[in-house]
């Protein structure tokens, strides 16, 4: 009886002691709240929200609701986030392996960028990219074509726009090669396996993925054109490119900070990983024959992405929170459109904070998520 | 035994914490702020984080500008002292939640009095101390004279969180221009876009672009176009729920107005003792009881005069010796052509 006791008062205490505090905080803020004739409520979400976005995924303007503002702010985080980890990952594991290599420039290289862009702090990097970088480039009227077809100036970068006919031929014509590499690949792994042949399989792929889509432009009736940016004057100096895609200098120069940020702590992720991988275990692997692409490939790699994978996410999941960082160079994110703008023409600071809060916690956990299922996967399946 | 008694005594203690703590901040004092304020020493004031003639601090940390002034003055009414303030300085989007939140207690901070920040958001507009009204600023190499030149494509910098990003879609929507609305958190940062080149125009208020424009790289280059879009009254800001607190910083603002009306200014104020006015007499506490009325001693407007001066010094000190607008334009008083004209202080 004691004993039981001993052990449950503790704990009866702390869950007391959690409800106090947290009653104490809503009770207290409720009662100011009250007293400031301050509202609380989520009903302002499907007010006009009555100001405009620079740049956004789906339709927006001032006369959609404040819940629309949200989405394209969240939409944008989603978009800076994705094409950030993309390029921080690709450029992570060639600086990590880079920094492993024999080659005395090409170590020394990498090891001098990964230590000169982790230890400088985001905001300023970010600053850097913005306001120094944006203002070396060239005036819309000034800028050079890249290409023929690129302008880079300081409004931001201009590619031209496709413009497509039958592109679901098209699309259909690629979903087709991806089936048929995926069947030659199971077969290919069947004749291996049972008469010990290899199939040239990496050729056919590219062959494939080549030729079918091909195919679609020249019997499919698919046809592709390209909308160029053409310049416009506004007034005597004031110009601008109309028509094709226009990316803003905004989302330029925070995607690049924060993959290069990021791609340095994954660099370091990539580098231990395969250095946790024993000695043994490449010699062994050479002593059977293989050669050092397949060491890499079948021996080395699948052992180090074991390492690898968990700090990768904890780096996947700074550089998303790391985006809310935006609001300092007007990229409209969701704090920027929505802690930002919305909390300030409505003052439903409560409210908007908390589901801002909701918002990263979740798109934490969806990531987190994806990442432990792919860790799973490749984990070691004790048999 | 013994050994829970004392984890319940400690529980039950914290508890008592919290009852009395809770108890405290409920109990209805007359005015809570004055009562903080008197016992803290100085007046919290939140600012901008750098607005020539407005708000703006100098290299060695001191404050100046016409909506310090407010600040000043109330601190000189309430402490005695106008440099018995605290500054903070707030972007256009945390000012209200330091405000309501109580991390400040005056916001002076040139903010628009709109119906819905009034009445929604827990805040009291006390009155205005510049009347304003948005404007565009473009390159002068532009050859743009007219806001009708705008053409479709125009890119605008602009602060979040302010009345100008509401005002720049109904006057675009209007004209029917589509444009881009490049919007910062800060306002040097939008500063410096502009200059940069990223943007067409920039636009805030008319007083916002003539000071800001003294702090770009080469202020003659730049125009701030003739057409004014909309209302901006500026004024101070308290919380919701201490009338006496709003009163005291409404009276602080309209004394120094009534005092550039009735010629007191900070040279004589002491002189102005023995006017034969009562008007003047009251303002400089030689006569009637004006301050018991919010808790404070006669002399409150005679301290802000003295130590602040009368609006039309703190205006001429700030924005028109500092060459930022030099014509008072509506910020005239009434009896000169102006717009500024207050209650009577009796």
């Amino acid at each position: 009886m004691d004993l039981k006791l001993q052990k449950i008062i503790p704990q009866l205490i702390t869950v007391l002691v959690v409800v106090l505090v947290f009653g104490f905080f809503t009770y207290n803020a409720q009662i100011n709240m009250e007293n400031r004739g301050i509202d609380f409520g989520y009903g302002f979400l499907s007010q006009e929200s009555s100001f405009d976005v620079q740049f956004s995924l789906i339709e927006y303007d001032g006369s959609h609701s404040y819940f629309r503002a949200y989405l394209v702010g969240l939409l944008n985080t989603i978009l800076v986030s994705v094409i950030g980890i993309i390029i921080a990952t690709i450029l992570g594991v060639i600086v990590g392996v880079a920094r492993l290599s024999p080659n005395y420039l090409i170590n020394q290289f990498a090891a001098f960028y990964v230590e000169f862009f982790r230890n400088i702090p985001l905001l300023l990097q970010i600053f850097f990219w913005y306001f120094a970088a944006l203002r070396a480039l060239p005036l819309p009227q000034d800028a050079d074509a890249m290409l023929g077809v690129f302008f880079l100036t300081i409004k931001g970068l201009y590619v031209p726009a496709f413009i497509w006919e039958n592109l679901n031929v098209f699309l259909y014509s690629i979903v087709a090669a991806i089936i048929a590499i995926v069947v030659i690949r199971t077969h290919a792994r069947k004749v291996q396996e049972t008469q010990g042949k290899q199939l040239p399989v990496f050729w056919i792929s590219v062959g494939l993925i080549f030729i079918l889509p091909l195919l679609s432009f020249l019997i499919g009736g698919v046809s592709l054109s390209f909308e160029i940016p053409k310049l416009k004057q506004l007034a005597t100096t004031s110009f601008k490119y109309e028509g094709g895609i226009s990316l803003p200098p905004e989302l330029i120069a925070l995607t690049l900070s924060l993959a290069l940020y990021t791609a340095t702590f994954i660099a370091e992720c990539v580098r231990a990983g395969i250095q946790g991988v024993g000695k043994g275990q490449k010699e062994a692997a050479a002593s059977i024959g293989l050669n050092p692409n397949q060491v890499l490939k079948l021996v080395v790699m699948p052992q180090a992405l074991r390492i690898i994978i968990p700090p990768t996410t904890n780096q996947y999941l700074n550089l998303t929170k790391n985006s809310s960082l935006a609001a300092a160079i007007a990229y409209p994110d969701l704090v920027l459109v929505f802690a930002g703008t919305a909390l300030m023409q409505t003052g439903k600071a409560i409210e908007i904070v908390s589901i801002t809060m909701l918002t990263y916690l979740s798109l934490s956990i969806s990531i987190s998520i994806l990442m432990n299922w792919y860790n799973k996967k490749i984990a070691i399946k004790e048999k | 035994m013994f050994k829970y008694l004392k984890q319940l005594t400690s529980l039950v203690a914290m508890v008592a914490v919290l009852f009395t703590f809770t108890t405290e901040t409920m109990a209805a004092k007359k005015s809570k702020t004055l009562k903080n304020t008197q016992k803290k020493g100085f007046v919290r004031c939140g600012v901008s984080q750098g607005l020539p003639g407005f708000s703006n601090a100098d290299a060695a940390g001191n404050w100046t500008g016409i909506d310090v002034d407010v600040c000043r003055a109330v601190a000189a009414a309430v402490l005695g002292d106008a440099n018995k303030v605290k500054f903070t300085p707030l972007s256009a989007k945390e000012r209200f939640t330091a405000l309501t939140s109580g991390e400040i207690d005056i916001l002076s901070r040139n903010t628009t009095w709109t119906l819905s920040r009034d009445a929604d958001i827990g805040l009291t507009f006390v009155g205005v101390n510049f009347y304003d009204g948005q404007g565009f600023m473009v390159r002068k190499s532009s050859g743009i004279t007219s806001t009708s030149q705008f053409k479709d494509g125009i890119s605008a910098c602009t602060n979040i969180g302010t009345t100008t990003e509401l005002n720049m879609r109904d006057f675009f929507n209007s004209k029917g221009i589509s444009y881009e609305p490049v919007a910062f958190e800060k306002a040097d940062e939008v500063v410096a876009a502009y200059d940069a080149g990223r943007c067409d125009t920039y636009t805030t208020d008319k007083s916002g672009l003539a000071a800001q424009r003294t702090k770009m790289s080469n202020p003659d280059d730049h125009i701030v176009l003739p057409e004014t879009v909309s209302k901006e009254p500026l004024g101070p800001v308290v919380r919701q729920g201490d009338s006496v607190w709003e009163d005291i910083v409404r009276w602080s603002l309209n004394a120094m107005i009534e005092a550039e009306e009735y010629g007191i200014t900070s040279a004589n104020a002491d002189s102005m003792k023995t006017s034969d006015n009562p008007a003047v007499k009251r303002l400089v506490g030689a006569e009637g009881e004006l301050g018991a009325a919010f808790g404070l001693d006669n002399e409150w407007s005679l301290r802000i005069i003295k130590q602040v001066g009368n609006y039309g010094e703190s205006y001429k000190r700030n924005i028109a010796d500092t060459g930022i607008l030099p014509d008072r334009g509506p910020n005239e008083l009434w009896t000169k052509g102006g717009i500024l004209y207050v209650p009577p202080a009796r």
